[in-house]
This record gives structure tokens, C-alpha cells and sequence, in this order.
């Protein structure tokens, strides 16, 4: 129960590192390297806030929310839309747009350390809590309500509205879409924008119970990566599934076999995603 | 933007002008002594140096520059710090030395924030011949490094020497009766981690302790409890954690969420971290950690003041202070040859004593200070100094008596 527990609240935390990638990389196709240092952004808010004025990071993230769409729509549209548009295909454009981001996520990490280049971390909710007879930590617990709230609002806007059913058909084919009358332009830059303030807020609710720095942006890039290729990209059901099997397993294979192991747990099981079904859980086969 | 110049000699021109008036074009003082130092500005090891190193090389260039600088050559120079960003990469950080070397030729350079980093760039220092007083690099090689590299000297002790100050504070808990035989031990997975915990099971075996439960997690693992799960199932009298910075937080959050009560609870690295003391308030009393001063001394109260008015923060509570007394040995020895010759300057400090912050050090024919505290206890929110190497003046720890 402890595992079963322990292990879905690590998943609500890797689903909040990856459900923005999703979008931005899914329907965007923007590969956005800087996805990590928006995350850390968000982490800081809360900290500076929390630290100079005791605000709690709950409130935090609902004033990060608008200020990361924002932030994000004006970095797609004045930075990457020019890239979108001259890019003659796929393959140049994730190029093109790994190259910009790369950079970006640069900029993102010397405006960090110049705010504060220290540890990141405070304590707010960091107090126990049980559920079924198994003690977990109240800020992890959030964290995951929360990011089961994201998934769920994401899920139902994306097969319920119209919007959303603009922005699957984006994720799907760009041409096609067009064709239809939908404004490619705009949709991108709604979902980019989208995925920004979804990583940002999954970042302030992380920073309760992780301690980040300037600098670390790059590890949860890398981690949210390998779970939106684990679920499929463009897929938000896939993200949130192979979010929580590696939360599952990397919690069952620290409790009973060594908490060693868990960064060898992770890779095999992206190894055998990528050998059996290399278009992700919930892919689409290219044909 | 790589290039920063965090100094530039304000106050000792002025001075010099204030001095001289109608001339002051032609006095502004003299040259600068150039000193460089490669920082990791960003990367993993950033929040670390931030805390021990920077701001003591700010302090310590204001202080020197506010008394019109370093008196050589029969005038007082201030100082520069030239500082390069490596993004904590080894292979930059050799690249910037270099660059320090042969296209600003810094007169002086100041030591590396990591072990690794120490020892990595260790040829590259020596091969232009910088006296390097290393602070951050805790190692049992210290007789090898030093004949290797006579331009480098120790001053934060040995591997052996941590986990023998946590033994001993063990074994005078065991000795009072607070806590019994039985040790939980994790250790980042990790060379620092790795090393000492190796160290340490001979060590605590010897001592006649039971390691009941001996488990590594890798860098970065972003949940900790089940670590902290199966070393509260072990039901340990004391547990140790040869632990990094963000994982020195997250096993200190788990314990109080699991309510591990140990009577002795140690973390390594940044448990001195007055960062550590701000996030978890009065619920860390008692808690141990590496590192550790004496806030007794009028020496040390002075540097925390000081350090704490030109920075705006406090100095922590172990390395902080030991990185001051090497920016101290430089500078004395700096003074003591009366002019910038570094071949000179490393005879010097070999041969002499120093008066710093943590009293008179000086350094045996390994180029080591065998002057180090090891392990410190929280007590009224001052993380003082249980157990050290020849210092002599760590008090007994007591138990730590719960969460609260």
C-alpha cells in the first residue's frame, strides 16, 4: 500500500514536469529545450514570495498561471513563429527550434542567478498526512490533486470544446488543419502558451518538496522528455500514464530491490517502450 | 558576459584622489593585483558555491581595498577579481584557468569550489605555478597530491577524518548512554557519497556499531521517503546521511514527515547551510551535520559580522569561515614576501603561520592544516562545532530530542 501510495504521488509529480512539454512539443512542435527553466521559474516565484512575504505557493501559482501564458505566447510568437514559418519541414523546424530554445534557456538561467543563486527550497505543507495507513508528505499530496486537476480540465477541453478540438487537429497535421479553416498560427501559440503555464504552475507546486536551483532546469527537461516519447507525443493521456508507471516503478524498485536502482528501473522501461512500441503508449504509427 | 569584474577599486581611488587632490589623474591608485577565480556561476554545483565561496571573496576584497590594499613592493595595490564562469564543467573550468593564466595573467588565483573539481584541476594550477589553497576538497590523498603539486595546500581535512569526528561523536553519545548500537546509513550515489560511505563501514564496524541498514540512492532522485521508509523500519539508533545539498533537505523533510526519532540524526553537506536552519526553523535542534565552527571566538564573531553587513547574509557554518582563512593565508603571505612572486609566495606559506579567522593555522610537510572541525550540532539556532581535528574546543553533543 505504502508503494502502490508512495508511487502514484511521484506520478502527479512527473505528470506536472511533462504535460506543458506535451503541449508545446505535441501541438506546437516547438521541442522547447527552456521547458525545465520555466518549470525552476515558476519554483522561484514561489520561493521569493514565500521567503519576503509569506505567500502561500497555492496563490502563488494561480498568479503564475497568466504571467507564464503570457510570457509564453509572447516568446512563440516574436521568437519561434519566425522559425515555424520558414521552416520548410518537420525536421528543419525541431532543429531550428532546438537551437532557439537552447539559447533561451540559457538567458533563463543567468536571469536566475542573478536573482538568487542559491538552493531554492522553504517548507510549506511539509507535514504528515494518511491515507489507507500510509504516511505521505501534505505538499506531495497537493501537488498530485493538483496535477490530476490540470489532466482532467486538459483531458476535457482538448475532446469537449471546439478549441480543443482545433488543437488535436493541429497535433495531428498542420496542412490538413489548415485546410480546414483552422488558424494554425494561433492554435500553435494558444497550446505553446498553454504548456508554458502548465510547467510553470507544475513548478511552484514542485518547489514545496523539492529543492531546486538556478540550474536544474536541464534534469526535469530531460525527465519530461522521456515521458511524453514513453506516452506518445501530442497525447495528454499518454503523458499522464507513463507519468505514473515510472512513478509506480521507480517507488516499488527503491521500497523492495534498492533505492539505487531506480535511475537503471526508469531507463529500462523507456528502453523496452522504445524496442516494442517505439511511437509511445498512445502514439500514432507514422506511416 | 562571461568576463565579470565584481571589484573594481572605488574606495582606494577615491582615497588616493581625496589624498592627493589637484593631481589626482596622475595618482589614482596604483596597479591593481590581479587575482582570478573560476567560479561555477550555473551547473550543479552553483548553489553550493554561492553560499561558501562568493561571498567571501567579495568580503575579503572590500576589507582589503577599504584599507587601500595590499602593501607590496613598498606601496599599497588594491585588488581585482577576475572571475570565469565554468558552468561547472571540468573541461571549461581548465579552459578558464588557462585563459586566466596567459590572457589576463592574474597574478594570484583563488581555489575551486568540489573535491573533484580541486583535484581535477589540480595540474593546471600547477603548471603555472599558482599557490592554490584549497578549501572545498576533502580527500585521503592529500600525501600524493602534495608532492605532485608543491603550488597546493589543504585546509578542510580528510575523508578519514569526517567519518572519525562522526565515530567519535557516536561513540561519546554511546558512551553517555543516549543512544545504542544500531547505525542506518544511505549515501548519495555519488563520489563523495561513495567514498565515504566505504570509509565509513570499516570505520563504524570497528567501533563495534551495527549498520542495520546501508542503502545508496542516485543524484537527484526526486523522492526520498522510501529511503527513509526502510531506515525508519530498521529501527536504527542513530542514522547517517553522507549526503549533497538537495538531498541533505529532502532526507531532513522525510524524517520529519515519517517522525524518524533517532537521538542522532547526521547529514553531510549543507546541514551548516543557514538555509538548512531557515527552512525547517526549531525542528532541526539538535540535528547533526559536517562541518561545525566555534562562534566563540572574537575572530570568528567579527568575521560573521562583517560578513553579514557586506553581503547581506550569513556566513554558514563550516566552510564559509575556512575559505576566509585561505583568502587570509594568501593575503599575509602576499604581504609577508613584499612583492607579487608566486614561486616566493608558496615558500612563504609553507614555512610560516598564519593568524586567521580560525586562530593560527599553519601547514605540515604534506601542505596540510591538520586544524578542522568535523561535525557540528544544531543548539539555539548556531550550528556548533562536536567533534574536529586540533582544534580542541568542540563541545559533547547531546541528544536530539524529537521533531518538534
Amino acid at each position: 500500500m505504502d508503494i502502490l501510495i508512495s508511487g502514484l504521488l511521484l506520478g502527479g509529480t512527473y505528470a506536472l514536469m511533462a504535460m506543458g512539454l506535451n503541449l508545446q512539443y505535441g501541438v506546437a512542435r516547438i521541442m522547447n529545450l527552456a521547458n525545465g527553466e520555466m518549470l525552476v521559474l515558476g519554483g522561484l516565484a514561489a520561493f521569493w514570495l514565500f521567503t519576503a512575504s509569506a505567500i502561500s505557493p497555492l496563490i502563488t501559482a494561480l498568479v503564475v498561471a497568466p504571467l507564464a501564458f503570457a510570457g509564453n505566447w509572447l516568446i512563440y510568437r516574436y521568437l519561434l513563429l519566425p522559425l515555424v514559418r520558414r521552416s520548410k519541414n518537420q525536421g528543419q523546424l525541431e532543429v531550428d527550434s532546438i537551437l532557439a530554445t537552447f539559447g533561451i534557456s540559457f538567458a533563463l538561467v543567468g536571469v536566475m542567478v542573478s536573482i538568487h543563486g542559491e538552493y531554492i527550497t522553504y517548507s510549506y505543507l511539509a507535514d504528515p498526512f494518511s491515507i489507507l495507513g500510509s504516511t505521505v508528505a501534505l505538499n506531495r499530496l497537493v501537488a498530485f490533486l493538483a496535477a490530476a486537476t490540470i489532466g482532467a480540465a486538459l483531458y476535457i477541453w482538448l475532446n469537449r470544446t471546439y478549441a480543443g478540438t482545433a488543437v488535436r487537429a493541429v497535433s495531428v497535421d498542420t496542412e490538413a488543419a489548415g485546410l480546414v479553416g483552422i488558424n494554425v498560427d494561433r492554435i500553435s501559440a494558444l497550446a505553446f502558451a498553454l504548456g508554458g503555464a502548465v510547467t510553470a504552475v507544475g513548478g511552484t507546486l514542485i518547489s514545496t518538496f523539492i529543492t531546486l536551483d538556478a540550474s536544474i532546469g536541464v534534469i526535469f527537461t530531460m525527465k519530461a522528455l522521456i515521458i511524453i516519447i514513453m506516452g506518445g507525443v501530442g497525447d495528454i493521456r499518454g503523458a499522464i500514464i507513463a507519468a505514473l508507471i515510472l512513478g509506480l516503478v521507480e517507488t516499488t524498485v527503491a521500497t523492495v530491490i534498492d533505492p539505487g536502482l531506480t535511475l537503471a528501473a526508469a531507463y529500462v522501461i523507456f528502453l523496452a517502450v522504445l524496442l516494442f512500441r517505439p511511437q509511445g503508449l498512445f502514439g500514432r504509427r507514422t506511416s | 558576459m562571461n568576463r565579470r569584474t565584481i571589484m573594481v577599486s572605488f574606495s582606494s581611488a577615491l582615497l588616493a584622489a581625496g589624498i592627493a587632490g589637484l593631481t589626482a589623474a596622475s595618482v589614482i591608485a596604483a596597479d591593481p593585483i590581479k587575482i582570478g577565480v573560476v567560479s561555477h556561476l550555473t551547473g550543479p554545483l552553483a548553489g553550493g558555491e554561492a553560499v561558501t565561496h562568493t561571498p567571501n571573496i567579495e568580503l575579503w576584497a572590500k576589507q582589503i581595498n577599504d584599507r587601500g590594499g595590499l602593501k607590496v613592493d613598498g606601496e599599497q595595490r588594491p585588488v581585482e577579481i577576475i572571475t570565469y564562469d565554468d558552468k561547472t564543467d571540468p573541461a571549461e573550468h581548465i579552459k578558464a584557468v588557462q585563459r586566466l593564466a596567459t590572457q589576463d595573467e592574474v597574478d594570484y588565483m583563488l581555489s575551486p569550489y568540489g573535491t573533484g573539481f580541486n583535484i581535477a584541476a589540480a595540474p593546471i594550477y600547477a603548471k603555472y605555478n599558482y599557490p592554490l589553497v584549497a578549501v572545498s576538497a576533502i580527500t585521503d590523498k592529500i600525501p600524493e597530491l602534495s608532492k605532485r603539486f608543491p603550488n597546493m595546500f589543504f585546509t578542510l581535512g580528510t575523508t578519514s577524518g569526517f567519518v572519525e569526528g562522526v565515530r567519535d561523536t557516536l561513540v561519546t553519545m554511546r558512551d553517555a548512554g543516549t543512544i545504542g548500537n544500531k547505525i542506518a546509513m544511505v549515501n548519495v550515489a555519488d563520489a563523495f557519497g561513495i567514498e565515504l560511505a566505504d570509509t565509513a563501514r570499516p570505520i563504524l564496524t570497528e567501533a563495534g556499531f551495527e549498520i542495520v541498514y546501508d542503502k545508496s540512492y542516485p543524484l537527484g532522485t526526486p523522492d526520498i521517503s522510501p529511503v527513509v521508509k526502510g531506515a525508519k523500519a530498521s529501527e536504527p539508533d542513530a542514522f547517517v546521511a553522507w549526503s549533497y545539498p538537495p538531498d541533505t533537505f529532502a532526507l531532513t523533510e522525510q524524517a520529519i514527515i515519517e517522525d524518524l526519532d533517532v537521538k542522532a540524526f547526521y547529514t553531510a553537506v549543507a546541514t551548516c547551510f543557514p538555509a538548512y536552519a531557515d527552512k525547517f526553523g526549531a525542528k532541526i535542534e539538535g540535528n547533526l551535520g559536517a562541518g561545525g565552527i566555534n562562534p566563540d571566538t572574537p575572530a570568528m564573531q567579527a568575521y560573521r559580522k562583517a560578513h553579514k553587513e557586506v553581503t547581506g547574509k550569513e556566513a554558514d557554518y563550516w566552510a564559509s569561515a575556512t575559505y576566509y582563512a585561505s583568502l587570509q593565508v594568501l593575503e599575509q603571505a602576499i604581504e609577508g614576501v613584499g612583492s607579487v612572486d608566486r614561486e616566493a609566495t608558496i615558500d612563504y606559506i609553507k614555512n610560516n603561520s598564519f593568524d586567521t579567522v580560525l586562530g593560527t593555522i599553519s601547514f605540515d610537510e604534506n601542505n596540510n592544516s591538520e586544524r578542522y572541525w568535523s561535525v557540528g550540532q544544531w543548539r539555539d539556532g548556531v550550528f556548533r562545532a562536536v567533534a574536529d581535528t586540533g582544534m580542541g574546543d568542540s563541545v559533547p553533543a547531546v541528544a536530539k530530542e524529537g521533531w518538534n
